[in-house]
């Protein structure tokens, strides 16, 4: 049946409002809800605005600070004779990132098996692994910094420590994610065949997630040359310390051609990354699979 | 004759064929895993050269990292517990009033980021953008914004704006603009052309495109990204305290520096304790009011 445009009355657009009354609108207290959310929503921001100073008139004063200072004299970078320093810091930054990773992917490979449920038969010893993981990555890289600062003292260790840590959280959390997809079958043919726990795991789990926990380490490491970029804020090492030396003596513009070196070499091991796993893992996701597991 | 048939005809020679084929490959693949060991063990000594990496000082640096976390609580008797316990937490309602500025900040800097983020990200999506130059110019801003970790924003908003919490969600929130600006655009260029095909039929704006055909597709996407987002800037809000931004990082970093190990481990277990159950409901409400489905890359 075809239905011209110009024929259809209101009587007609009445009954189909009658007759399939959702396709033209929500029921009233669905909007209700709806609005009152979104009420709630713009008052907690009114009110935040308010309480953090944005609708004062300091915070105009301090946002032609921020342009007439901050933004104009960050430009052009300058400080060019310490250029070679700052690669070598930034060399060392991506040293600690790749270290950390490391540590934290060997640590995290035989905890992750413990906190996979197909793979351990104690639920709480199971359940006790995946907490002790969450603990580990619920303080942010910054907070351990500042821990190891304290007790190994200034330095890249303190950094690499750091990552190491919370990287062993990150990673028993996303292997044994992929050790529980796994498919069963394999192992079951190792089981028949004879074979042993060990050729059960080195023939029947590690071929299928080897190429996911690759890849996900190397995503990860790409992560972590940016957390490493500003552990040295706390002192533990890297280009941040210099960054935050810069800024605080107001050297914008030697700061700012920091930030271009932090930039550029992010962009660098990012392409690096995605070519290694391209070429080593075939990745053809096109998301990654870490959504809530880290920051971006 | 086709290479199958052949090979039914003389199985011998397709075996020896195979085994050959097979040692050939075997080598090949040593090979190369030989080569990827030998790049991997040269990243690895270079590494910890170029980081100074000491297995001395990580050694006796451990027993102190363990004294110091045993230091974070201090001693709690079962018969004295809840005095051990309000004394442990004897600034309670400081730390609570910074948790919540801290929590506030993270709020203000996710609406305030998404906000424009979004906005921008119609700029930045190949498909919505109307000239090359402006996607281009829009996706190099975004990555800045992103590039830049939040701490380096908050010492540079500092210098303008003082010590506060203002810097802090000033930085938070140019992170956010970066990072939700690159989420959204890829969400924008994933979605159906045709709507867009009617209402341009139609003779509709390019604002009436967006809010028509745009973002009925990609909103439940825009939600769950966003509540994610929330997540990640409660994180941040706790650390850009450390350089004098606000939030309970400040009391934390304070507390440490001056060796108050209580305080730092009361600090500590309030954040933890958040971090977590800002985990579990973001969590829960992701799988149940926005669903599964829209979650799934």
């Amino acid at each position: 049946m075809t239905v011209r445009l110009d024929s259809i009355t209101g009587a007609d657009i009445a009954a189909g409002r009658e007759q399939f009354p959702r396709l033209y609108s929500a029921p009233a207290a669905e909007r209700m809800r709806a609005w009152l959310a979104w009420g709630c929503a713009t008052a907690l921001t009114l009110y935040c605005l308010y309480r953090f100073g944005f609708l004062s008139p300091d915070f105009l004063h301090g946002v032609s600070k921020f342009a007439a200072t901050v933004v104009a004299q960050l430009f052009p970078p300058q400080g060019f004779a310490n250029l070679p320093l700052f690669l070598k810091v930034m060399g060392e930054t991506i040293a600690m990132a790749f270290l950390g990773t490391l540590m934290g992917a060997v640590l995290a490979f035989p905890l992750s098996f413990l906190a996979s449920k197909n793979m351990t038969r104690s639920r709480p010893l199971q359940f006790g692994t995946r907490r002790f993981a969450d603990l580990l990555r619920s303080f942010d890289y910054l907070i351990w910094a500042l821990i190891f600062v304290r007790a190994i003292g200034l330095g890249p260790l303190a950094g690499i420590m750091a990552i190491a840590i919370v990287e062993t959280g990150t990673f028993i959390k996303l292997y044994s994610e992929a050790i529980e997809n796994l498919d069963r079958k394999q192992i079951d043919g190792i089981n028949a065949a004879g074979g042993n726990g060990l050729q059960r795991i080195r023939f029947g789990v590690l071929p299928q997630v080897l190429p996911m926990m690759l890849s996900n380490t190397l995503y990860m490491f790409e992560h972590n040359v940016r957390s490493a970029s500003i552990l040295g804020i706390v002192g533990a090492g890297g280009i941040g310390f210099l960054l935050a030396d810069r800024l605080r003596a107001y050297e914008l513009q030697e700061a700012c051609l920091i930030i271009i070196v932090l930039i550029v070499a992010v962009y660098a091991i990012d392409y690096l990354s995605k070519f290694l796993r391209e070429r080593l893992i075939g990745d053809h996701r096109r998301r990654e699979p870490v959504d809530d597991a880290v920051q971006v | 004759m086709t290479a199958l048939t052949a090979a039914v005809a003389k199985p011998r020679g397709a075996a020896a064929r195979f085994e050959s084929e097979y040692a050939a490959y075997r080598r090949a693949k040593r090979i190369h895993a030989l080569l990827f060991g030998a790049a991997f063990v040269i990243c690895v000594v270079a590494a910890g050269v170029t980081a100074k990496f000491d297995l001395m000082t990580l050694i006796n640096g451990l027993p102190r990292t363990t004294e110091f976390l045993v230091k974070l609580v201090p001693p709690i008797a079962f018969a004295t517990f809840s005095h051990d316990v309000a004394e442990w937490y004897w600034n309670i309602h400081g730390w609570l009033d910074s948790l919540l500025n801290t929590l506030l900040m993270a709020y203000l800097a996710t609406v305030l980021g998404t906000a424009i983020g979004g906005c921008l990200s119609f700029f930045a999506a190949r498909n919505l953008a109307r000239h090359y130059a402006t996607y281009w110019v829009m996706r190099r801003v975004l990555e800045i914004a992103r590039t830049v970790p939040d701490i380096v924003w908050a010492l540079l908003f500092i210098i303008a704006f003082g010590i506060g919490p203002l810097a802090g969600v000033l930085a938070i929130t140019v992170h956010t603009i970066g990072a939700q600006g690159k989420l959204f655009a890829e969400v924008n260029e994933n979605i159906s052309p045709l709507p867009i095909d009617g209402i341009r039929a139609a003779g509709g704006s390019w604002y009436e495109e967006i809010r028509f055909a745009v973002l009925p597709q990609v909103m439940p996407n825009y939600l769950s990204y966003t509540f994610w987002r929330l997540e990640l800037n409660v994180r941040s809000a706790t650390i850009v305290g450390f350089v004098g931004a606000g939030g309970i990082g400040h009391d934390l970093f304070t507390s440490i520096q001056l060796l108050y190990f209580g305080d730092a481990g009361a600090i500590l277990l309030i954040i933890v304790a958040t971090i977590m159950l800002i985990d579990m409901a973001s969590e829960k409400f992701r799988h149940s009011a926005i669903g599964k489905a829209s979650f799934a890359h």
